[in-house]
């Protein structure tokens, strides 16, 4: 197995086309390396991307904010404007593992590994977040939720890498919050996670919504009957409950070691409602 | 010797202070050495082939091409070590039988569990010890396998072992079982005292697989020389029992193996028995290099340990006014692989807590395609008593009595007789209770959906063989060498205090340390509680000889009778001016003038420390529970023990706490998960979910101190006590919170979940 | 099988050593280095055991490839000491008997150091979550949060 860290996203195109198959970007490595390990994972070579200046940078572009796809989640979780903004989004990041993990892996690499589980996803749907791709053909943009397409399955195309993630301006009266459930308070995998991203108007009724559900299907969900419960609503108790409805409803879940379907499908609307409580909660603080 | 000392109450100066631990730098400072962190110069690694399946006959194992790779220097497997006869001995808090031993090491005629090892490979780094291991070819006969308990009783389950019947069934069954054994204590009338019952609870629990979780993976070092001596550094909790293990299955004289302990990274009961140490030894034999074997986490918990799963039946009748007339369970445990759980201690200590008529226990050892069962923290009791506190809960609640009042009613207390041997000397059971009834945590008011929970549990605490040795250096400052292992939890300190004390000296005069196999005599393992109590007590013994010596050498010195020379404060002083009268000699003076007047003074005991006493403790914990996701948060947490004297109180609490977080952790969250295929499913920190710091409250300490009148300064021990009553503890407040009462472990926020959403349905 | 030459600092000193890039930072560390003051409870990042510092960030070293360590500064437990002057949390450690078998000592140190270089005074709530990476099977944490809190008092300088 070969190390290369390239210094540019042109180089890092050019090492990955050449491998034809064989090589794995290396971000923050938290989850490939573990694939290295259990022999998951067995690549010819690996394609450092953390040496590239635009992989390192969180940059405010047309009021959003374009994630480099080497920013490590305590870089972002440290960025004090970008939580600002985008509360729900970090309070995804704040759970992708220990203070040690979060140290290395980022938002970019939480994205391409795939899991259904992946904690950074749901709120980064909920936003209405774009991936940036480069590859041998150019650059291309495609929404979060169509970019996952099964567990460890991405649309990268060979060659392509993810070179940022793409947040757009967030509206005025606007609010996101990501809740999951666990076991434990910290290091676990998300059991069921939920993210909710909404704007008031003036009198206080959702005029949009947008919900993200991670953990309940093979990949991270957009929900728009879920979003649907909340909008033309002042966000009541009774629109609660039905976007809680509408959110377990969208749920195709599985029984696995870390959870029962029943489970999964009731806490989805638990999560999704309390997720909707914070979010509303937000919107109304930022007027 | 068998030896008890009896309690003398005294002024102390030293014993129940808090001095520094001896480990304490090193273990800050990354300098202590754990089993992993020792090597040799030409080491090789060794790494184990594991079965993939639950249960399949092994066809053919074939090695060349892994032996032909470069840089693999030796293999072995079945055929590198002897068939052992049938023969049980007590290596352990658990009878362990060597034709198994040899067999979970390697496996022979059966793969019987995920895990099990096949063949091993020692190469001349990690990675071509891996590479060998995809090598080895390995002809399999996959059969149906067995892994729930209650499935594996049925007659026509697949059956681990031929060649097995149910012993203490009379006659002899016909048919080989699962069942290894079926075992049955009580007295008294059991129909008589339910008939005399008013009031009847009867309930049946089930409680799944879990691992001691010790944070540092089994680690070991071997160097086998030609001339047929082996050397071994290893991490265990008895290197004595692994030097006697390893000589058993390598036809080795046990003189000839000498065991280095390093620093143990937690133990708990699963570093009990011997895993890759001798297949290191093996490796080493054959390949003339030393070798190292570190294992992973997944093989941790793939191989090793875990306790006994288990499904337990509790019935109790009692009157009204709230006095038991009857007690009666059925404990069916999981053994693993191979016959031996803790069935037999978890049924002593189902009831123990109580003084009662009329009791029954009938266990079963069950063996089942898990790895071998390993003792966890008062192995087996917390899994007994778990069923049996939510029954006593249950009970005192459809009496209308309070939970510690309805305990006190039936505590057992000094002359009670036990239902499996002796009568109870004197105990603190009942001051657990009354302290935990006054502590302010009892009475403290409690929020919506939260509840508050009491449980107890009791633990025999052992002594068993025990050894030291202690020198006096030619400066007055002593070196005692100790042939139990430090387990953890400071039990160097302790030690080394109770020396300080005997001989009136300050603690750092006084450097305790563990000693090789070599170095001393046998010792028994780190385990029961017994290390404070027994090589406390050998060390006392060790104290009191140097003092004798010291009189001895300064009656000669001073030219005085022996019975007029005293021993006090750390000098020799006449015992008084009327019978003799001379200068006071120090230690430091004595200890310069030993070379002249006899050679170096020393002490050393080799004794079977006899007369432990038993230990009891209270728990009180408050809960929360979130009704919408079942998740339940532990919101404050006290333990109440009594152990008999507590030589160093913040190591005491410290095993208090532990053992309580750990008893949490079993309870809420901690579990084996197997698949269908019988392979497990959560072989990592991850998804085997051990309690973590934010999960957490301050848990509190109540020390209660009864001495124990067979040791000199009152130790019971206190490392078992504290898992025994979480599980329970924590069932009863979930009860007290949302009124349901949950049998399962873990309760997890799934089961919980579930229970409330089905009493839901069910009030529809 | 070619090795990756690495030049990097530990704790201060200049080091080079060789590593096969499929090798972590730990196993460098430990097995190139003979730095074994950091421990392996895991090798998946689930036990904080391995816990070290590069460049200023808390990181397991057990999901860091050796390879990546090219040119970084890193801070071990071997490094927390000064001469005989150990670091006012090893001390509060021991007097705290915040540590029982010690295996997860060096990693819960090395965080708990990040933590106060970055929040000198953390409530209870934040050390707890913030050493929610770093497992301990033998003390329940109650010591370690105690020790910590002390630790962070005694540097504030109350």
């Amino acid at each position: 197995m070969r190390y290369e860290a390239p210094k540019t996203l042109e180089q890092a195109i050019a090492l990955l086309s050449g491998a034809n198959g064989q090589a794995r970007v290396l971000a923050g490595g938290t989850d490939v390396l573990i694939q290295l390990r259990s022999g998951r994972a067995d690549p010819q070579l690996l394609v450092d991307i953390k040496a590239i200046p635009e992989m390192r940078a969180v940059v405010a572009d047309s009021g959003g904010y374009r994630i480099g796809a080497a920013v490590t989640c305590m870089e972002l979780i440290e960025n004090e404007v970008f939580a600002r903004d985008w509360p729900g989004v970090v309070d995804g990041v704040k759970l992708i593992g220990s203070v040690q993990v979060k140290g290395r892996a980022t938002l970019g690499g939480n994205l391409c590994n795939a899991s259904p589980a992946a904690d950074g996803v749901p709120a980064l749907i909920a936003a209405g977040a774009l991936v940036c791709i480069a590859g041998p053909l150019g650059r291309r943009e495609a929404p979060v939720e169509d970019f996952v397409l099964g567990p460890g399955r991405t649309s990268l195309g060979n060659g392509e890498l993810v070179a940022a993630i793409q947040l757009p301006r967030r509206a005025p009266h606007s609010g996101d919050a990501y809740l999951r459930f666990t076991p434990r308070t910290e290091m676990d995998i998300a059991v069921v996670g939920a993210a909710v991203y909404l704007t008031l108007d003036g009198k206080g009724v959702c005029r949009s919504a947008r919900v993200g559900l991670g953990a309940v299907a093979a990949r991270a969900l957009l929900v728009p009957a879920a979003a649907a419960a909340l909008i033309g609503t002042t966000v009541d108790e009774a629109a609660l409950e039905r976007l809680a409805a509408a959110a377990s409803a969208a749920c195709r879940p599985i029984d696995d070691k870390r959870g029962t379907k029943q489970f999964r499908v009731k806490v989805a609307g638990v999560m999704a409602r309390r997720a909707a409580a914070i979010a509303i909660e937000r919107a109304r603080r930022q007027g | 010797m068998s030896a008890t000392l009896k309690y003398q109450e005294k002024e102390l100066k030293l014993v129940g202070t808090r001095p520094l631990r001896p480990d304490g730098v090193d273990k800050v400072t990354g300098r202590a050495r754990f089993g992993a962190d020792y090597n040799l110069p030409g080491q090789l690694i060794g790494k184990v082939l594991r079965s993939p399946h639950a249960l399949a006959r092994i066809k053919s194992i074939d090695t060349s091409a892994a032996l032909a790779l470069p840089g693999v220097k030796a293999v072995v497997t079945r055929d590198d070590f002897a068939e052992m006869p049938d023969e049980m001995a007590a290596v352990g808090e658990l009878m362990i039988n060597f034709r198994d031993v040899t067999r979970n090491m390697m496996a022979r005629e059966k793969v019987l569990y995920d895990g099990h090892p096949l063949a091993a490979v020692a190469a001349t780094g990690e990675s071509v010890a891996r590479a060998a291991l995809a090598l080895i070819k390995v002809e399999y006969e996959v059969l149906p396998h067995a892994i729930d308990v209650v499935e594996a009783m049925k007659p026509g389950a697949p059956l681990l072992h031929e060649h097995q019947y149910t012993q203490g069934v009379k006659p002899k069954p016909d048919r080989p079982s699962n069942v290894a054994k079926r075992l049955e204590f009580g007295h008294g009338d059991i129909a008589a005292g339910f008939r005399q019952a008013e009031v009847i609870v009867e309930r049946e629990f089930n409680t799944k697989p879990v691992h001691q979780g010790y944070i540092e993976p089994q680690a070991c070092l071997a160097s086998y020389s030609a001339d047929g001596q082996a050397e071994l550094w290893t991490s265990t909790q008895g290197h004595f029992v692994f030097r006697a293990q390893c000589a058993k299955v390598l036809q080795m004289d046990v003189s000839k193996i000498r065991v280095t302990p390093t620093e143990i990274g937690g133990g708990f009961g699963g570093k009990n028995n011997i895993y890759n140490e001798a297949l290191a030894i093996a490796l080493s034999r054959k390949s003339g290099h030393p070798v190292k074997m570190v294992m992973t986490r997944e093989e941790v918990f793939s191989s090793t340990g875990p306790t006994s799963g288990a499904n337990v039946k509790v019935k109790l009748g009692c009157t009204r006014d709230g006095k038991i007339t009857a007690a009666e369970a059925e404990l069916n445990f999981q053994a693993g692989a191979f016959p031996g759980s803790s069935v037999n201690q978890a049924s002593m200590c189902a009831f123990t807590r109580y003084d009662l008529a009329n009791v029954r226990i009938v266990g079963h050892d069950v063996t089942v395609n898990r790895p071998k069962v390993a003792a966890y923290r008062a192995p087996g009791a917390p899994i007994a008593v778990f069923g049996v506190e939510s029954v006593i809960d249950e009970m005192a609640k459809k009496l209308g009595i309070d939970p510690i009042e309805f305990r006190l009613r039936n505590a057992a207390k000094e002359g009670t007789q036990t239902y499996y041997g002796p009568k109870l000397g004197p105990i603190g059971y009942i001051q657990t209770l009354e302290a935990a009834r006054a502590h302010p945590h009892y009475r403290a008011p409690l929020g919506p959906n939260q509840g508050r929970g009491v449980a107890t549990g009791f633990w025999f605490n052992i002594g068993n063989e025990t050894t030291c040795s202690l020198n006096l250096q030619e400066d007055g400052t002593l070196t005692l060498m100790l042939g139990t292992i430090d387990v953890a939890g400071g039990s160097r300190a302790s030690m080394a205090m109770m020396v300080a004390e005997e001989l009136g000296i300050e603690f750092d005069r006084v450097r305790p340390f563990v000693g090789d196999t070599a170095s001393l005599g046998f010792n028994f393992l780190t385990a029961g509680s017994r290390g404070t109590f027994a090589s406390g007590m050998a060390s006392v013994i060790a104290a009191r000889q140097v003092i004798e010596k010291l009189r001895q050498r300064v009656a000669k010195i001073r030219e005085v009778p022996l019975e007029a020379v005293a021993w006090k404060d750390g000098h020799a002083r006449p015992v008084d001016a009327t019978v003799a009268q001379f200068a006071p000699m120090s230690l430091p003076e004595i200890a310069r003038m030993a070379g002249k007047t006899g050679g170096t003074i020393a002490g050393h005991a080799e004794i079977n420390a006899q007369g432990a006493g038993p230990g009891f403790g209270t728990h009180i914990v408050d809960v929360e529970v979130d009704k919408e996701t079942g998740a339940v948060k532990i919101l404050r947490y006290t333990v109440v023990q009594d152990v008999g004297k507590a030589i160093h109180p913040a190591y005491v609490e410290g095993q208090l706490q532990g053992g309580a977080v750990q008893g949490i952790g079993w309870a809420l969250n901690e579990e084996y998960v197997y698949g269908e295929d019988g392979v497990l499913q959560n072989p990592g920190f991850l998804d085997y979910r051990i309690p973590v710091a934010s999960d957490l409250p301050f848990i509190d300490t109540v020390i209660v101190e009864v001495p124990n009148p067979n040791h000199p300064y009152g130790v019971r021990g206190c490392g078992e006590v504290p898992i025994i009553a979480p599980m329970a503890a924590i069932a009863n407040a979930i009860e007290n919170a949302i009124g349901l009462r949950l049998c399962e472990q873990p309760l997890s926020p799934p089961r919980v979940l579930k229970a409330i959403d089905e009493a839901a349905a069910a009030r529809r | 099988m070619s090795r990756n030459h690495v030049s990097a600092t530990v704790n201060g000193d200049q080091v080079e050593f060789l590593c096969e890039t499929g090798q972590t930072l730990l196993e460098a560390l430990r097995d190139e280095l003979r730095l074994t003051g950091t421990k392996e409870g895991c090798g998946t990042g689930d036990c904080g055991a391995c816990s070290v510092i590069v460049d200023g960030r808390l990181v397991c070293a057990c999901l860091m490839l050796a390879v990546e360590a090219e040119g970084k500064a890193i801070q071990t437990i071997e490094g927390m000491a000064t001469g005989e002057t150990l670091h006012p949390l090893q001390r509060k450690f021991i007097e705290h008997a915040a540590l029982q078998c010690g295996i997860c000592t060096p990693g819960i140190l090395i965080a708990a150091r990040s933590l106060l270089e970055r929040n000198p005074n953390p409530t209870e709530d934040e050390v707890r979550y913030w050493l929610a990476g770093n497992l301990c099977r033998c003390t329940g944490y109650h010591k370690i949060v105690d020790a910590v809190l002390d630790a962070a008092r005694e540097m504030r300088g109350g």
